[in-house]
């Protein structure tokens, strides 16, 4: 078997258990992994830019929100059919991706970090002030009536459950046939080395913007679906906590790894669920959790499995 | 000999701060020979080379390749004209494997064929004797290898016109009669213009040989005419002997 039919195989493992699971777990369960895979594709958008090309980026909040309002907005306020609202979520974070793009990569390193953390907490800003539509902080529902696609009722937990599956599994395509593609080894290259890459003939700022792109438009993806599937909308996603969430999970999984993103949410979710039971301290608990990992496991999980076990790991 | 050159420079200048580190150069290369830019530590030949590469812009003057000027230019528009250019400092890609840093150097496009994309790879790895590691981290490797796989992601590009800045510098001495060898068939696909500290290389693969000092040029001619050269031996070799 080749590397590629190997690591394929993988994740198609992966999305098999993660279809069977649905038949076993308990209720509420089922609806933590839903909420985990579409959180899971806004961490894999963000490690194509940060685990692949070396773009640490603070403000995916910012893209994760677009495709949330933007779909839940055009639902609210245009009157549109959710399938259509969710492709103007998805629109609306591409257009936004490319501008902050666009500006943002005038700058590298510490400049980059912060000229996205500034976009970011404008549109959060931006969320406040037109309240009279967004309903600020406080957000809004998507009702039930509205959250159905082609007669399947998304508001349904077992619906709910294989939609959320089916953009995961998009994204997990997607994303391996990238990364494993040319193109996926200039990112690297570009994270690497960028000068050396520019001096074999890669137009360098052409490959971080696509690689913005991607990876802001697969998270306006994931805020899209997450608003759709679980009816609500609020000022919360857009706040500078879920730009930084993106990058723990993706640095507990292992950065510049397919299924990192994924058990490095599954890992933080669950373990903030059994902190929360033990203590109200229970972020002490998930940060005491990260220090250790980066001390004894600094690839992340999915970072270490491939270091030690399966070197082919994509 | 009514040779055609690939490489023309016109008043070639560039200045750091006060120092003048390439001053109104004018430069010919004509296409097929093996070129040496010579000259003392400092003397402005890493920035020369950048400047014909793109990764430094100049101050004034103008480059032309193949008859086009290309001082506007963009890196990876001269690189994709056919200038291959490898670092005087080792720049590799030091987490992935040899084949990984080669491969990056071909530049697959669409229509190729895996194979054929495979054995551009292995051919330029087999010319500087590193097929059989091809599956190792770069950066694992000794520094004389890793000038080694620098001269390969060279090769593999297939340009033009080859620029070489200092690669037998690491290289332990039984390398370098490989590498001269190497050199001699790399020349007759490729243009090569070889900056090297190392005189007994250059006397024995340039055709010709150009000195620079202080950003201007000192000297031009065959490696029998510099070395017979009085202001060469003065600011030159005479620095290297004392
Ligand atoms: N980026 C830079 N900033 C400031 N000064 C520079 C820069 N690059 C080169 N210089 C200066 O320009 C002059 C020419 O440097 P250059 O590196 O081109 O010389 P060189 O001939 O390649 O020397 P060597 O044989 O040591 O490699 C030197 O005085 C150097 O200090
Ligand atoms: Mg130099």
């Amino acid at each position: 078997m080749t590397a590629n039919t190997k690591s394929w195989a993988l994740h198609i493992a992966l999305l098999v258990t993660l279809f069977t699971l649905q038949f076993v777990l308990p209720a509420y369960h089922q609806g933590n992994i839903a909420r985990i895979m579409m959180l899971a594709v806004f961490a894999m958008g963000y490690n194509i830019m940060f685990g692949y090309t070396g773009l640490l980026s603070l403000g995916h909040a910012l893209f994760f929100a677009t495709g949330m309002y933007g779909m839940g907005l055009s639902i609210q306020h245009l009157g549109i059919s959710p399938a259509t609202a969710f492709v103007c979520g998805i629109v609306a974070a591409l257009l936004v991706t490319a501008t902050v793009g666009v500006l943002a990569l005038r700058t590298s390193g510490v400049a980059f970090m912060i000229v996205t953390l500034m976009f970011a907490q404008s549109g959060y800003l931006a969320v406040l002030f037109f309240g009279e539509y967004t309903r600020g902080d406080e957000g809004f529902v998507i009702k039930q009536a509205q959250r159905v696609i082609a007669s399947v009722d998304l508001a349904d937990a077992t619906n709910r459950y294989f939609a959320a599956l089916l953009l995961f599994a998009l994204c997990i395509a997607v994303t391996l046939k990238l990364v494993t593609s040319q193109f996926g080894h200039v990112l690297v290259a570009v994270r690497e080395n960028e000068e050396r890459a520019q001096m074999l003939g890669y137009d360098t700022f052409k490959y971080k913007l696509a690689a913005v792109l991607i990876s802001g438009t697969i998270s306006g993806v994931a805020g899209a679906g997450y608003g759709l599937l679980f009816g609500y909308v609020g000022a919360n996603f857009a706040t500078v906590q879920y730009s930084i969430y993106p990058l723990l999970w993706v640095l507990l999984g292992g950065a510049g790894t397919i299924m990192g993103p994924f058990f490095g949410t599954l890992f933080m979710f669950y373990l903030i669920d059994l902190a929360s039971d033990l203590t109200s301290a229970y972020m002490l608990i998930a940060g005491v959790a990260l220090v250790l990992l980066t001390l004894f496991a600094r690839n992340g999980l999915m970072g270490e499995i491939r270091k030690r076990v399966l070197p082919w790991l994509p | 000999m009514a040779a055609i050159n690939l490489l023309t420079t016109r008043g070639l200048s560039r200045s750091f701060g006060g120092i003048k580190a390439v001053h109104n150069v004018n430069f010919e290369l004509p296409a097929g020979e093996i070129h040496a830019l010579i000259g003392p530590n400092g003397a402005g030949k890493t920035t020369f080379v950048g400047l014909l590469c793109g990764r430094i812009s100049a101050d004034s003057g103008q480059v032309f390749f193949s008859n086009e000027e290309i001082t506007a230019l963009p890196v990876h528009k001269r690189i994709a004209r056919g200038i291959g250019y490898t670092f005087q400092i080792t720049s590799i890609f030091s987490k992935l494997s040899l084949y990984e840093n080669v491969s990056l150097a071909v530049h697959r496009s669409s229509g190729d064929k895996r194979r054929d994309f495979d054995i551009q790879i292995s051919e330029a790895l087999d010319s500087v004797g590193l097929l059989d590691r091809a599956y190792q981290i770069a950066g694992d490797m000794s520094y004389g290898h890793q000038r080694l796989l620098e001269i390969a992601m060279g090769m593999a590009q297939k340009p033009k016109l080859l620029i070489l800045d200092e690669p037998t510098q690491g290289l332990a001495q039984s390398e370098i009669a490989g590498f001269n060898a190497l050199l001699k068939s790399i020349v007759e696909r490729s243009t090569i213009l070889l900056i090297e500290h190392n005189m007994d290389v250059v006397m024995e693969i340039a055709d010709k040989i150009t000195v620079l000092d202080f950003g201007e040029i000192l000297a031009h001619g065959t490696p029998e005419e510099i070395h017979a050269n009085e202001d060469v031996q003065a600011a030159y070799l005479g620095k290297n002997n004392a």
